[in-house]
């Protein structure tokens, strides 16, 4: 009933992307599976890996997208809830490494081992259940933000001073995860990881399956999302982005607004970070990287921020001309490339790429209509 | 503060404010009766609309008593949103509507009922509302703009749309600061009798300048100045007050 109201309510971009995410679920990992190497069609290992890692990345941007393209919060730290899901998944995998660590010790990673430590701090406790670790993926981010949220949205803390808080709330986890005795590995942060399940992460059959459960989270996200931003819940986010004091005076607790959205979209977050670490094989602070962050808004920026679809499309197509540019001789040149991009979106395409091609799309259908619609005005 | 100790619907006593110093409401009272229209002019920086900003919990007062309903609710200690569950409804000077909502999305959200997000996600305001949206943008002449975004709409419909929204609302009091501005003379002969066909069934307290509109509301006037009542009554007795025509229309 309910895919029925969704589907109902959708417009071509959104259908779109649909069947692609779960074509590409389907057919890419079969074809990397069943399709001998010699065949045009086969897609191989690495190649699935990476494009996982754009759809892991995809998910991010529709998190942000949710809180940033519909409720007007710039968050400059989304990738804290992102690490912190990898973090999760991390040490579940740690914990089945087991004996086969360089100290074999069954139940201390090597690193705990290597400081000296005799027994498991009470918050790795539980990590070796799958399930556990994946709830903890979804709610140490979820609670994270609903605390962060919760001191923030009350004392009415917006714009350009919410975006620095949250930068400066993943710089000091950052920090904090950087430090050994935080019991996260340090530096070197958690990886060697060997089994998922009990299938090694490395063998082609895992690699194909957390492809195609990644993309089927990309769709579940994607669905998610829209659900919350058609519904009257997503009317009033923008009613809050466009005018925040107004929807206040028309009795909504937009606190309680913003704190919804902004747990689901670090819980959804986190999931990303989740499915992220298995398929690169590490998970460090570096991921905590303020400059992480900035990123996923660039991604969204271009892509079309209060689009979804456009978070997910952005998400790709820059970390593809990433992966491109920094294999070549080019590498150096990327960060100048990423920055020339964000400004070129910023004043050539405001709506980003799938917000100008609706336009088009959308003139080319009404020629007559001269009265064009007005642009929507995130905060900041 | 919860003793009855009036019958108005909102009453204010001895309220004052005062912004870096600069006193903007200086012992202000004014009562006003249930079912009742008022209107409020005064010259710039009288404190018309901190007094609004007072009463929706915008701005807290340094002193004095701001009570509603009889005096079963303390409005000083409650915050915007609590004071518009109660039942106060505002229209900005500015007109602020949702722009890029649809005329009908406005309503929508306007529209009495469940305002906690898991309603919103869950429950009634997803189910079609159409009779009573339409009836609201009948009364408020926008029913063939219903589908149009609210940015589009002309600077008067505007206006009529943010009433439209305080009706949905259905509150107790509407409070409608300058409700004219910037319309033609028939949009404001038009505004004055969907306030008074308002008034039927609400209480209004209407914030204006223009004295033609006042007079067609045809109610009990306030006069304000330095944040204080100068003169009240009829408008032809507050306008044949001698103060009045000091300070505020001009000799």
């Amino acid at each position: 009933m309910i895919t029925q109201y969704l589907l109902s309510r959708f417009e071509k971009t959104g259908i779109a992307f649909i069947v692609i995410v779960a074509a590409m679920a389907i057919f890419v990992p079969l074809s990397n599976l069943l399709l001998p190497a010699s065949s045009p069609f086969h897609v191989p290992t690495h190649v699935m890996s990476l494009m996982g890692k754009y759809l892991c990345y995809a998910i991010l941007a529709i998190s942000l997208d949710l809180v940033w393209g519909y409720c007007g919060i710039l968050s400059l730290g989304h990738g804290a809830f992102f690490a912190l899901g990898g973090y999760a998944m991390g040490m579940y995998l740690m914990r089945q490494i087991g004996t086969r660590g360089v100290y074999g010790n069954p139940v201390l990673p090597d690193f705990m081992v290597f400081l000296n430590w005799k027994e498991l701090p009470w918050f790795w406790y539980g990590f070796d259940m799958f399930p556990f670790a994946i709830i903890m993926a979804l709610f140490a981010p979820g609670v994270l933000a609903f605390l962060f949220g919760w001191l923030t949205f009350r004392s009415r803390v917006t714009g350009v001073y919410l975006s620095i808080i949250t930068q400066a709330l993943t710089y000091a986890l950052m920090l904090a995860f950087f430090r050994n005795d935080m019991g996260f590995g340090g530096n070197n942060g958690l990886t060697d990881f060997k089994d998922i399940l009990g299938y090694s992460v490395q063998a082609q059959g895992t690699r194909a399956t957390l492809f195609f459960l990644t993309a089927l989270t990309l769709l579940l996200t994607y669905l998610i999302c829209r659900w919350m931003t058609i519904t009257s819940f997503g009317k009033v986010l923008v009613a809050v982005r466009d005018a925040e004091s107004r929807t206040r005076f028309l009795g909504y607790r937009v606190e309680h607004y913003k704190l919804v959205a902004f747990t689901v979209s670090a819980a959804l977050a986190g999931l990303a970070g989740a499915l992220y670490v298995p398929q690169v094989g590490i998970i460090n602070p570096g991921e905590f990287a303020p400059a992480n962050s900035i990123e996923a808004v660039v991604w969204v920026a271009v892509g079309g921020r209060g689009t979804l679809v456009g978070a997910a499309v952005g998400a790709v197509l820059v970390n593809f001309a990433k992966s491109w540019f920094t294999t070549g001789a080019l590498a150096p040149y990327w960060l100048f490339v990423l920055g020339s991009i964000f400004i070129f979106v910023t004043l050539a395409m405001p709506k980003g790429i799938v917000g100008t091609l609706k336009e088009w799309s959308g003139r080319m259908r009404a020629p007559r209509d001269e009265s064009k619609a007005p642009v929507a005005q995130p905060a900041e | 503060m919860s003793e009855q100790r009036t019958a108005a619907v909102l009453y204010l006593d001895g309220v004052s404010v005062s912004f870096d110093g600069y006193r903007a409401i200086r012992n202000l009272s004014l009562v006003i009766e249930p079912g009742e229209m008022r209107a409020i002019i005064g010259p710039n920086g009288a404190g018309k609309t901190t007094m609004m900003d007072i009463v929706t919990g915008k701005t807290r007062p340094d002193e004095g008593d701001v009570l509603f309903d009889g005096g079963r609710h303390d409005l000083t200690k409650l915050d915007e949103t609590a004071i518009a569950e109660l039942g106060i409804g505002r229209k900005f000077q500015k007109p602020t509507v949702f722009e890029s909502h649809s005329v009908a999305d406005n309503i929508l959200l306007a529209l009495k009922g469940p305002r906690g997000p898991f309603a919103s996600l869950f429950g009634w305001r997803n189910k079609l509302h159409a009779d009573k949206i339409d009836e609201v943008l009948k009364i408020t002449g926008l029913l063939d703009h219903r589908n149009r975004l609210a940015g589009e709409i002309s600077h008067g419909q505007k206006q009529w749309l943010e009433i439209g929204m305080l009706l949905a609302q259905d509150p107790a009091i509407l409070l409608v600061d300058e409700p004219v501005a910037g319309m033609t003379d028939a949009e404001t002969e038009q505004t004055a009798a969907l306030l008074r066909d308002i008034n039927k069934s609400h209480t209004v307290i209407v914030v204006e300048h223009d004295m033609s509109f006042v007079r067609a509301l045809d109610c009990k006037v306030t006069c304000l100045h330095e944040g204080s009542v100068l003169s009240e009554g009829t408008l032809d007795k507050v306008a044949s007050d001698d103060r009045v025509i000091e300070v505020y229309l001009g000799r």
